[in-house]
């Protein structure tokens, strides 16, 4: 199942959660999963925790173009994934944590959605019953 | 039905769901054991569940789908870990193939589901236990890509539950 499925498949579901560390503007989620829905996003994005790395050395993991790389870095960072630090003539990526920490707490709530709304549902079940 | 509460804990990556049926324990494990009952609240009614397989005993397992508004299927299987008749169940949930058999190397969401009578209602506690419980971030810093994208492919279906 996809990431399209999974954006398609929510849209009336996600405007009632409510979310506790991250401030989410409209669709910056959509930024979220877009941005880790791609394979090599995810590989950057595990690189450059820690001590980061710069985009040139990004770019010669991978077997594409520099410019494709720094396109990769471009949408992780407009997710809010990593920040771009320049230190010479490099730009070093890091990774944000709390970003994903967010995203945790955005399963959390989405999860409680699921139950409070599968409770509703097993509600009137019984109430048939009874 | 009262939603008494929810209590997170994002360090364990647990979430407990407690709420409280005007009903006996009978009738609410029933919603569990049933399958033609389970799956009429298991998934939204634009994913409706359909259960193909649903051995509920110890070690037994269940086979599941969810179609959604497009006709796309999104299936899953559970491992019924403990059944202790009407008062608790265990089970993994996870990810499965176009086939419905488990995908490999999955990590399911492991919940336990316990029912006790409060004050002549049926109070039914779900713990879910998330997988890579030691946090989300450790995995990345690791660089346990695939870990990853489990864990993310859980959203994934979290939000096609929505």
């Amino acid at each position: 199942m996809g990431w399209g499925n999974a954006v398609k498949g929510c849209d009336h579901g996600r405007s009632r959660l409510t979310y506790n560390h991250m401030v989410v503007g409209e669709g910056s989620e959509d930024r979220v999963f877009h941005a880790l829905a791609d394979a090599t996003r995810r590989d950057i994005l595990a690189r450059v925790f820690g001590a980061g790395m710069s985009v040139s050395a990004l770019a010669r993991l991978y077997p594409m173009s520099f410019a494709a790389v720094q396109k990769h870095v471009a949408v992780l960072e407009q997710a809010g994934l990593v920040t771009k630090e320049r230190r010479g003539r490099e730009q070093i990526v890091h990774g944000v944590p709390d970003t994903l920490r967010g995203t945790v707490d955005g399963l959390m709530n989405a999860y409680e959605q699921i139950w409070r709304q599968r409770a509703g549902r097993i509600a009137r079940i019984l109430e048939e019953q009874s | 039905m009262t939603v008494t509460g929810t209590t997170r804990n994002t360090e364990e990556l647990t979430l407990t769901f407690v709420t409280e049926f005007d009903a006996t324990i009978e009738q609410v494990w029933g919603v569990w054991a049933d399958p033609r009952k389970l799956e009429r609240w298991w998934g939204p009614p634009t994913w409706p569940a359909t259960f193909v397989r649903h051995e509920f005993v110890p070690t037994g397992s269940a086979r599941y789908y969810m179609t959604g508004p497009d006709g796309t299927k999104a299936h899953g299987w559970w491992t019924i870990t403990t059944i202790e008749a009407p008062y608790r169940l265990e089970y993994d949930d996870g990810f499965a193939d176009d086939n419905g058999e488990p995908l490999a190397g999955d990590v399911p969401v492991h919940a336990v589901v316990t029912l006790d009578e409060v004050g002549g209602k049926t109070r039914m506690t779900v713990v879910n236990h998330f997988p890579d419980a030691d946090t989300f971030d450790r995995l990345i810093k690791m660089g346990m890509q695939e870990g990853m994208g489990l864990a993310l492919g859980q959203i994934d279906r979290v939000l096609s539950n929505l």
